[in-house]
């Protein structure tokens, strides 16, 4: 798994490659929970994701939790249709804005 | 600070696996700080084994034998570091006697799941064939238990004002015609949330969804080729998960949460959830079945044996669960207990629940300390306790199921009294009569809300084969027609079978509102069997627990083909619910306690105030004075139901209404489509206030205002 993670017009932005599961699920929350301090916001790109298991979807609520106690709004972006589906399924999806690009997911943070 | 306890550190080795003595309590494997602590309870191993696999792998990566010191009492426990909490799956060797007519039955070479844990693999999808090879086909698996339910609670909406929608996970959405993305699954039945709310149920009772193997007794149907499989699932293999197989997301091991998002989905939406729950036996079978835990762990515990170690058989399907065992007693209660407070349970239906009142020898107890213990606990004070007050071993508690002031009952007097009634026979004008109060006959102490009505469940007929069918026709299940009851009590209307024939038809569809409209009338609550709103018919079936077909799956497009159906379905439970005369906590004192002029209820006939209670009757006509709505704590509208099950039309006096009120026509079954039933508040105003023609086998509701 692959994290990166930069700033753009002042949003924590998080790109993930490869499946997050148990095995690299404390990899990417250990790289989120940095990534995120001190931000009210955040864009988590998942188009590079193939996989998220109950670990991974866990460490996604984590982060919202802890950004909605800043007020803040966690934005995913590029999420497969399946992933999408399973999220859908078991209620995850209803913590999240869900969006097709970066761009898309900094214009909905803006508009608060 | 957390991490200077020396017991968040392991003291021993094997293979290269980091444990140490493990906590007793709870049962289960429990996710503690850096591991896992297993504990399990066999009252006559020697020694146990904890088998751990990586998820779907054939062989286990390790087998660590419980230390003698690791045995507390009867309790083998441990606590394993450093393991995988989403891919773990892991078992049991119990080492024992195999001496079966002492009741010992211990085989180390099998693995067996255990009897706490939480998600279950190896049926994750819906009838995926298994690897019938497979070494360990039942496994025990962690579940996540910290489910985000933001501010969603248990609804505890009073019993009798809840109308219950009886429902199989699969068959409410496996029809194509179901139009949906995830069909059969908890998935599937949160799209249909708007049509539940449509259709004005506020409970849906969902039939078992404890894990069970669809594959259990699977064999062919004779008829056609079709496989036929185990799809009601009144056979548990592990009481604490939810089946895999119903959750759109099974196979990524994610059904606890589907269930959960399900549950917290319906609470939003006003909608109880109740659990059916077979306590009564396992999947395990007789003496001739499959170890796949209990009988493995602990077989004299877990089961009711007879001296010569066999096994009694009073739920009719090869074992009996040993409840009233004290060890088995705490775990149904743990099971609830987990299922009410991890999941917002509002309510449990007990499967045969006359076997949780029999001892240990199978003889029935007088004060069942299991019913108490449910009756009184702590965790489960506010969850309804339904039992189905019956066994397969003869004892019928219908109106005597031990109560503790708490529980309620499935009413078989109630669906066998009104299936009778319409379908035309006589000297049952009284029994009627009690039924639709709430059988105070029955239930005297403990009020209308022990009584559930209904006229059809998951077992036996539906609605409208009950009068298309006199016999059962149960051939496709591959046991000659000799499976399912044979006492339907049913009518088919002048035809067996389908018909073109208007009037028969006709007939039918007047027959099923009749039977909704009195289930919608009477004191207790109501229940309905999925798809009678709209007409599903299982083909004469009345047995259909192995068939994973359309004689089971909800067709939706009856909705248009029967719009009828479903449109009265619709208004007379809106009419129920606002009506509060109709949903009394209490019995009804027969007097005016209130000063209106009229008694609570009262009973009519052709002849106002005089009720026809002879043998030869099939008319009853009955008032509820709407002032003494909810023991006169609400002024609801005066109700006035007239029944004639004859073949010929009769005219029925009305009552004479005092205060410029007027009779408003609410529903009349005789009518064809459109002027049967109406909207409330708009109902027309009746013409002759003094008299009203009531059809052959019709039904008709006047609201007085």
């Amino acid at each position: 798994m692959k994290i990166a993670e930069n700033i753009v017009e002042s949003i924590a932005v998080i790109e993930v490659e490869g499946n997050i599961d148990s095995k690299t699920a404390p990899e990417f929350e250990k790289a989120a929970i940095n990534a995120i301090k001190g931000q009210g916001q955040v864009i988590i790109d998942l188009s590079k994701v193939e996989f998220l298991s109950s670990a991974g979807l866990r460490v996604l609520l984590m982060i919202y939790r802890q950004i909605k106690a800043q007020n803040g709004k966690v934005v995913l972006v590029g999420v497969s249709e399946e992933i999408q589906d399973v999220m859908s399924n078991t209620g995850f999806i209803n913590f999240f804005i869900i969006v097709a690009t970066i761009e898309e997911g900094i214009e909905s943070l803006k508009q608060g | 600070m957390a991490d200077i306890r020396i017991d968040y550190y392991p003291t021993h080795e094997h293979e290269g696996i980091k444990f140490r003595r493990g906590r007793p309590l709870p049962f289960g494997a429990t996710m503690v700080p850096n591991g896992v602590n297993f504990s399990v309870y066999s009252s006559a191993a020697i020694s146990c084994t904890l088998v751990l696999f990586e998820r779907g792998e054939a062989q286990p990566y390790a087998e660590i034998p419980f230390p003698d010191e690791f045995r507390i009492g009867d309790v083998f426990c441990m606590t394993v570091f450093d393991l995988d909490y989403e891919r773990l799956e892991y078992g049991y060797r119990m080492d024992g006697p195999f001496i079966p007519e002492q009741g010992y039955r211990f085989d180390k070479n099998i693995i067996l799941s255990d009897p706490y844990s939480k998600v279950l693999g190896g049926r994750d999808t819906w009838r995926a064939e298994p690897n019938w090879d497979n070494i360990y086909p039942y496994r025990s698996r962690l579940a996540f238990e910290d489910f985000d339910w933001e501010n969603d609670h248990p609804l505890e909406t009073p019993i009798e004002d809840l109308s219950i929608y009886e429902m199989h996970v699969r068959g409410f959405t496996s029809h194509p015609s179901a139009d949906i993305k995830n069909g059969g699954t908890f998935s599937g039945i949160r799209s249909k949330i708007p049509y539940l709310k449509s259709l004005g149920i506020n409970c849906i009772e969902l039939m078992p969804i404890y894990e069970f193997d669809e594959w259990e007794n699977s064999r062919v149907n004779p008829e056609n080729g079709e496989m036929l499989v185990n799809y009601w699932g009144y056979s548990t293999v592990n009481f604490f998960s939810p089946k895999a197989g119903y959750a759109a997301t099974g196979k990524f091991g994610m059904q606890v949460d589907e269930l959960k998002t399900l549950i917290k989905e319906l609470h939003k939406h006003g909608i109880e959830v109740f659990l059916d729950v077979v306590f009564n036996h396992t999947a395990e079978g007789d003496h001739r079945g499959h170890t796949i835990s209990f009988r493995g762990i602990d077989n004299k515990t877990y089961y009711m044996l007879t001296p010569e170690g066999y096994y009694f058989n009073f739920s009719g399907t090869g074992n009996t669960l040993n409840c009233n065992h004290p060890v088995v007693r705490n775990m149904v209660l743990d099971c609830l207990r987990y299922w009410a407070s991890e999941y917002h349970i509002d309510g449990f239906r007990f499967d045969l629940a006359a076997i949780l009142g029999r001892a240990q020898d199978g003889s029935p107890l007088s004060n069942p300390p299991l019913l108490e213990s449910l009756a009184y606990d702590p965790v489960l004070a506010k969850c309804k306790l339904v039992a189905e007050a019956w066994d397969a071993g003869g004892l019928y508690q219908v109106g005597s199921f031990p109560a503790y002031g708490r529980w309620a009952e499935w009413n078989g007097k109630y669906r066998d009294a009104v299936r009778r009634f319409l379908k035309g026979d006589t000297g049952l004008v009284g029994e009627i009569s009690q039924r639709i109060q709430g059988s105070p006959d029955l239930y005297s102490s403990r009020g209308p809300t022990a009584s559930i009505n209904f006229v059809a469940c998951h077992d036996g007929f539906t609605l409208h084969d009950m009068f298309a069918y006199n016999d059962k026709h149960n051939e496709a299940n591959g046991e000659n027609n000799n499976d399912g009851a044979n006492d339907n009590n049913s009518w088919n209307s002048g035809w067996e079978g389908p018909t073109d024939d208007a009037a028969i038809n006709f007939l039918r569809h007047k027959q099923i509102k009749n039977a909704l409209t009195i289930l919608m009338v009477s004191q207790g609550t109501p229940m309905i069997l999925m798809g009678d709103e709209m007409g599903h018919t299982q083909r004469g079936n009345n047995n259909t627990y192995c068939q994973d077909t359309e004689w089971n799956w909800l067709n939706w497009d009856l909705l248009n083909s029967n719009a009828d159906l479903f449109r009265y379905a619709q208004l007379i439970l809106r009419f129920r619910r606002a009506h509060p005369v109709l949903r009394s906590a209490t019995h009804f004192r027969h007097y005016d306690y209130v000063g209106s002029g009229l008694p609570d209820i009262s009973f009519h006939g052709t002849h106002a105030w005089r009720p026809d209670w002879s043998e030869s009757s099939r008319t009853l006509g009955f008032m509820l004075c709407g002032n003494h709505a909810k023991g006169g704590t609400i002024t609801d509208d005066t109700i006035y139901v007239a029944m004639n099950m004859y073949w010929e039309p009769l005219h029925f006096e009305l009552p004479v209404l005092e205060g410029g009120a007027k009779w408003h026509v609410f529903a009349n079954t005789d009518m064809s489509n459109s002027q049967d039933i109406h909207a409330i508040g708009e109902e027309p105003i009746l013409e002759d206030q003094s008299s009203f023609f009531v059809g052959s086998r019709s039904v008709v509701v006047l609201v007085a205002k």
